[in-house]
């Protein structure tokens, strides 16, 4: 059993969980996920680890309310338990085996979007406490929707935009990227973007048009999460991979977006994981 | 004398009404039905069913217990080789093992070992808590053994009764590996059998611990440097499924059949208290021809689709076990043999609405000894279905080996070690599919069995005896 430490609501339908997980914090690195399944009738759901205490022994995740089981994650309160919290899992991100100096002469830049922001954040963090200051692109639909701004702030160069104009720059984070590289003289050898596949696609589309290396974080649907069931497989450069043991992150430009989109949406007709529809019908 | 009456059938739920459940197939025995079926036996002299069973269980001894009534007996002699005998009892290829060997079956019909060695291991579960506890001695040495199925629980076991301390790490949210997330509730089921045996285990003190990935949430050598084990076991099993390489496998409504039979056994997607779920098909194709591509093709049927299996080369040579191939048979599905799939194809949304297929013919015998399977040329036909299942086998998960220091793999992939267990790393031993590559659950738990003895003797004498 794992207990949630802390819970706090970061925006509508958006919620953070500290959850106790000392042997998951202790070898947590930037980058990974783990599957959390809240009780015994619950799905196994992946989620992007975003910060962890080695000291208190939590892991801090953010989940948004989409589906069935989302919601069902963030009905729990704190001082309740989940009954499964394994990992971490996945490839920790490349920059983490990056030597110090290497990492200094890095000029990087992080687009986050939507409930993608929590995840870029350990990894941001990783990099300040190494001494490397990167430029955070933070967008969002409306400025209601932010999350973790003022914890990205305390780490990095932090720009906001919002597609409605209610915060920051006005606009999509690939205006902004382009607002960025275009208009105010910035240069990047490389972007780390993290958000809706959708978001993802047309970023690295951007990052494509100024020869930026772009590295995404597939957010692929998964049961067990260690490589046995091959639901989150991903086309990457023409080849078959696994999101969750050849990834989380890929090369951007050599992801299949569409493909990737269109798998996400395999069971959205599916009776279970329609809120509406899933009504028990079978034990009377 | 043995008794020279047929074989006793097993009673069985209705073709018709259990292809629309999950209960088990089989009823089993009843006393009377297994003391018959015992008195076949003819206890030979020379009995080959025991030099053809992979863990060398003493079946006409336990048999002969069976004509005395006396099922503790019988009991206390099988679990001296096998530890999982309800499972087993279930899941063993016995045509290709023991009853493939009986001398009656020669001219008639064999003892059913198998049947037999269920009911033991079922009677044994129902009086658990009566049967006599071995008497364990501690030796203070503790030993870690990483995955929780048939090889991890054999060797535990084992360890434990020779009084090591035991922790067994499972990265599932269950405990019993392929027995939970593979092999199917209507043909082992979980709460009555898995969870049983290894409540067994722990009774044996063995602790298991869920949730923990090896390689990821500590590795091989966390555990023997940091964590204060002694010897390491690695029965991680077989690891990341197969697919063909042909075009349109990543379409929606493509799976591997470890994708499909985990969310249903492991994850209940099935029962609709629980929240995963499953794709549900019109007409599922499953591809290949093993026993994970009859479970996988029977459930499909269970979840009201048209099921049929693909299999390139003929009926003679299907991998599965014969009483699976004949259930399936009785539960009307369709059996497409001397067919090979050539590409899937997909609809404007991505969606499967059928497999290309090219028919074969059977050629010269290849490297397995089987006879290689041919194409016929211009022999495409396309099959209409919604879903296709790959059920081809599965290559080692390569967590493990990227981690762990001086631990030998082939080219496949696979921990080299010996047949005692041993690997290229002293006081790391491993068994099961992770050597071998996908077998079966007796082989697994054989190898467990050995491994056991020899982690006993390592932390004995300080040495490992290569053989």
């Amino acid at each position: 059993m794992f207990e949630i430490v802390t819970r706090r609501e970061l925006a509508a339908n958006i919620v953070e969980m500290k959850v106790k997980a000392p042997k998951v914090a202790a070898s947590a690195h930037p980058g990974q996920f783990i599957i959390v399944r809240t009780d015994r009738y619950g799905e196994r759901i992946p989620l992007t680890i975003c910060d962890y205490d080695k000291n208190d022994g939590t892991v801090t995740i953010v989940t948004q309310s989409i589906g069935i089981s989302t919601r069902k994650i963030n009905s729990f309160q704190a001082g309740e338990c989940f009954d499964d919290f394994a990992g971490p899992l996945g490839n920790p991100s490349d920059l983490t085996e990056m030597s110090a100096d290497d990492l200094q002469k890095l000029r990087i830049l992080f687009v986050a979007g939507g409930v993608g922001t929590a995840p870029v954040y350990p990894q941001v963090k990783w990099l300040r406490e190494r001494g490397v200051v990167a430029d955070v692109i933070i967008g969002a639909k409306t400025k209601d929707l932010f999350t973790y701004v003022a914890e990205m702030q305390s780490v990095a160069n932090v720009y906001l935009c919002t597609d409605d104009g209610s915060e920051g720059f006005h606009g999509n984070v690939t205006a902004l990227m382009t607002d960025l590289m275009a208009n105010q003289g910035k240069r990047y050898d490389r972007c780390v973007i993290i958000g809706p596949m959708i978001m993802m696609k047309y970023a690295v589309l951007t990052a494509k048009e100024y020869n930026l290396p772009a590295t995404v974080s597939l957010n692929s649907l998964m049961v067990d999460g260690t490589g046995m069931c091959g639901a989150c497989r991903v086309t990457v450069g023409g080849e078959t991979k696994f999101t969750c043991v050849d990834g989380p992150e890929f090369d951007g430009h050599k992801v299949d977006f569409n493909e990737a989109m269109r798998r996400q949406t395999m069971y959205k007709d599916n009776p279970k994981t329609n809120p509406e529809t899933h009504k028990c019908n079978c034990h009377g | 004398m043995a008794n020279r009456i047929p074989r006793v059938p097993m009673r069985e739920q209705d073709p018709i009404e259990r292809a629309g459940n999950f209960r088990e197939v089989s009823h089993g025995y009843s006393p009377e039905e297994a003391y018959l079926e015992a008195t076949r036996c003819l206890n030979c002299n020379n009995p080959r069913c025991v030099a053809a069973c992979p863990v060398h269980i003493k079946i006409p001894e336990f048999i002969y217990q069976l004509t005395e009534h006396n099922e503790e007996g019988a009991y206390a002699i099988i679990s001296q080789d096998n530890s999982l005998p309800s499972v087993c009892g279930r899941v063993c290829p016995q045509e290709k093992q023991c009853e493939g060997a009986c001398i009656l079956g020669i001219k008639g019909t064999p003892v059913a070992c198998g049947s037999l060695e269920r009911y033991v291991g079922d009677w044994a579960i129902a009086h658990q808590n009566e049967l006599p506890k071995p008497e364990i001695t501690r030796n203070g040495k503790k030993v870690a053994l990483i995955g929780a199925g048939p090889a991890s629980l054999a060797c535990a076991t084992d360890l434990a009764k020779f009084g090591y301390e035991v922790k067994v790490f499972e990265a599932l949210h269950q405990l019993g590996g392929v027995l939970v997330y593979g092999i199917p509730e209507f043909r082992l089921p979980k709460e009555s059998v898995v969870k049983k045996e290894v409540e067994w285990v722990k009774g044996l003190g063995v602790e298991f611990e869920n949730d923990v990935i090896v390689g990821r949430t500590f590795t091989i050598d966390d555990l023997l440097d940091r964590e204060g084990f002694d010897a390491v076991f690695i029965g991680s099993g077989a690891g990341l499924p197969k697919f063909m390489g042909i075009e349109g496998e990543n379409l929606n409504g493509v799976f591997s059949a470890n994708e499909y039979l985990t969310r249903a056994n492991l994850m209940h997607a099935y029962d609709c208290e629980y929240d995963t779920p499953i794709y549900l098909g019109r007409k599922v194709v499953v591809v290949g021809g093993g026993n994970v591509a009859m479970d996988a093709v029977r459930t499909a049927k269970r979840l009201g689709a048209e099921a049929v299996i693909v299999y390139r080369r003929s009926e003679n040579e299907l991998p599965a076990r014969a009483e699976e191939v004949h259930h399936a048979k009785q539960e009307g599905i369709i059996f497409k043999m001397l067919t090979n799939p050539v590409k899937i194809l997909g609809n404007d949304e991505g969606k499967v609405v059928g497999i290309e297929c090219v028919e074969m013919e059977l050629g010269e015998p290849d490297a397995s000894g089987r006879k290689r399977p041919v194409e016929k040329e211009g022999s495409e036909f396309i099959i209409d279905c919604d879903v296709v299942i790959m059920a081809l086998g599965t290559s080692p998960n390569p967590l493990i080996k990227q981690t762990t220091s001086g631990l030998e793999t082939n080219r496949h992939g696979c921990i080299v070690a010996d047949e005692n267990g041993c690997t290229s790393r002293p006081g790391v031993f491993a068994g099961g599919d992770i050597v071998t590559g996908a077998a079966t659950v007796i082989l697994a738990m054989g190898a467990g069995r050995k491994a056991a003895k020899a982690i006993h003797e390592y932390l004995s004498n300080g040495s490992e005896s290569q053989t």
